[in-house]
């Protein structure tokens, strides 16, 4: 294994715990729109996606890499939508509507 | 110069995500999440296309455009009873982004890559091609376009192993660096093809799980890619992603009673169904009229309702908001009680209530009201079964003995709405509907919460 290799390893699984960590603490009220914005981040494929399509390496690479960015900018353009929406519906009651997050 | 920006565009695109799963963590902050994550993508997407190897926008601008035009209607016109196929949907959008830059990136460079990078793209496509098999028949049971029951054959388990096996054994010579390109294609479609029979025989009320499961894989796969082409957003993102599907997945087996091995091999033992224990012997459900249950719920002052996935399918959760008010203005408290599983995704419930209006902090978690149903004049149980059933507690020959339950037998009378004395998904009586303490108001949700809504209004 060179360092590059195991420099990698270190940010991935001290990110791993950070996200254990964090994502512990989300309660289940708002499980569905986290897996929702997981999913939205997720879209970071884009970034790989986005050289695939433009370095102008070979045919495959392109077409791949065009396909790759269409998809991923669907994840980060619909999942971001659909999740601002879901979490405009949470609502709390009465005495302090004006706090309720705005969608 | 150039370089170093976009590395530091990929840290503070880190950075946000993190905070932005952070302000997830509560409810008034999460949609100020959103907003941080829009942030990170935005920044990280501005550095990519810096980047010196990045020389031709066309395509680019294409997919880009493409993109944002699917993804908008799927944004905004999805229902929110569909979100669990939505989820499902996007994870194979996701995976197969992943994969397709795999496949890319071992075409152009397999004769230049490092041993460490050839890992890394063997297990991005062979994560990625089972992700996209596997989402898309999880999503094709949860809209019932694929029937939702397990699809079993003589020997399955037997020959997904043997699929896993071989797989694995590809995936060994192709980091070994062997074969070539069919080898390489040859792993991705076997990969696929194992995405479809694992879940082929997993059923719909596991599909929580599965969902959770799958987002995992789809966040490895990505963290793949970014040890592939030594991106490290994408190591955040996909470990951000990962860690996160995978304790979900592990909340939902907790809270269904299964291990993960038995949620994903266990199809055959779901299907034999125990005959219920109130046939033949003298157990006698009591059922009430809607103008009793109206009573009983208009004079009562702490009132908790369990929705179950049953409200959801008849689309009731609007009656059961305008029932709650009308007991409300009568100066009665009305909490809701969620269990876990309550819907068809983690969570899934809670976004279904919050949709009908019903304010987010009169949802309790199950560990939050167990301990004060008994304090409960009437426990409203609408569409829910095994996850009431006090088996669960009482009964170690219980197949869902061990389960955490809501303790809805413990509260001080029990309403219980249902279409007749069918079993729930795990095919076992439920002692709660013969104890004395319950009623039946039979018939269908929606029609039953119409006439308990139209005979608190008469009273």
């Amino acid at each position: 294994m060179n360092l590059t290799t195991l420099m990698q390893t270190y940010v991935f699984v001290l990110a791993g715990f950070v996200g254990f960590l964090v994502i512990a603490r989300v309660p289940p009220l708002l499980h569905t729109p986290l897996m929702s914005a997981t999913n939205a981040i997720s879209g970071i494929s884009l970034v790989g996606s986005l050289v695939a399509a433009g370095a102008g390496r070979s045919v495959v690479s392109t077409v791949l890499g065009t396909i790759a960015v269409t998809a991923a900018t669907i994840n980060v353009v619909g999942g971001f939508i659909i999740t601002r929406r879901m979490l405009g519906m949470f609502k709390r009651s009465d005495r302090r509507k004006s706090d309720a997050p705005q969608a | 110069m150039r370089e170093a920006l976009v590395q530091a565009s990929y840290l503070l695109a880190s950075v946000l995500f993190i905070l932005s799963l952070k302000s997830l963590s509560r409810a008034d902050t999460a949609a100020r999440g959103v907003d941080l994550a829009v942030a990170g993508m935005a920044i990280a997407i501005v550095g990519t296309l810096m980047q010196q190897t990045v020389i031709d926008y066309r395509w680019i601008a294409l997919g880009l455009g493409v993109g944002t035009v699917i993804g908008i209607p799927l944004g905004t016109r999805v229902p929110m009873t569909a979100m669990p196929q939505r989820i499902a949907i996007a994870l194979t959008f996701g995976a197969s982004a992943a994969t397709l830059v795999g496949i890319a990136e071992y075409h152009d460079h397999r004769e230049t890559l490092a041993l460490g990078q050839r890992i890394a793209v063997a297990f991005e496509v062979v994560l990625g091609s089972l992700t996209v098999a596997g989402s898309f028949v999880a999503a094709g049971k949860l809209q019932e376009v694929l029937p939702s029951r397990p699809l079993t054959y003589r020997g399955q388990n037997a020959v997904n192993f043997a699929l896993l096996g071989v797989i694995v054994v590809i995936l060994g010579a192709v980091v070994a660096g062997k074969g070539g390109m069919p080898l390489f294609y040859t792993l991705v479609g076997l990969a696929f093809v194992a995405g479809i029979s694992l879940v082929l025989p997993i059923g719909g009320a596991d599909m929580p799980v599965v969902v959770a499961l799958l987002n995992s894989y789809s966040g490895l796969a990505s963290a793949a890619t970014g040890f592939a082409i030594s991106n490290n957003v994408l190591l955040v993102s996909g470990a951000l992603d990962g860690a996160s599907g995978f304790l979900l997945s592990m909340l939902m087996s907790k809270a269904m009673n299964r291990s993960f091995t038995n949620v994903l091999f266990g199809a055959f033992g779901s299907q034999t169904a125990t005959p219920a224990v109130g046939a033949g012997t003298d157990l006698v459900a009591t059922p009430i009229s809607a103008e009793d249950a109206a009573v009983q719920l208009a004079y009562a002052s702490n009132v908790v309702v369990v929705p179950g996935y049953g409200m959801a399918v008849a689309q009731a959760q609007h009656q059961v908001r305008e029932l709650a008010e009308l007991i409300e203005k009568r100066g009665g408290e009305v909490r809701y009680a969620i269990h876990p599983v309550a819907g068809r995704m983690p969570g899934h419930m809670n976004v279904l209530l919050a949709e009908a209006n019903i304010p987010y902090d009169k949802l309790y978690d199950m560990d939050e009201i167990n301990g004060d149903l008994s304090r409960a004049d009437v426990a409203l149980v609408i569409g829910a079964n095994d996850v009431v059933n006090p088996a669960a507690r009482t009964d170690p020959t219980s197949p869902i003995y061990g389960m955490p339950i809501l303790n809805v037998d413990e509260a001080k009378s029990v309403i219980v709405l249902k279409r007749g004395m069918s079993v729930g998904f795990a095919g076992i009586d439920n002692m709660l509907f013969y104890q004395p303490r319950t009623r039946m108001l039979f018939g269908d949700a929606k029609a039953s919460l119409v006439k308990l809504v139209t005979e608190i209004k008469a009273l």
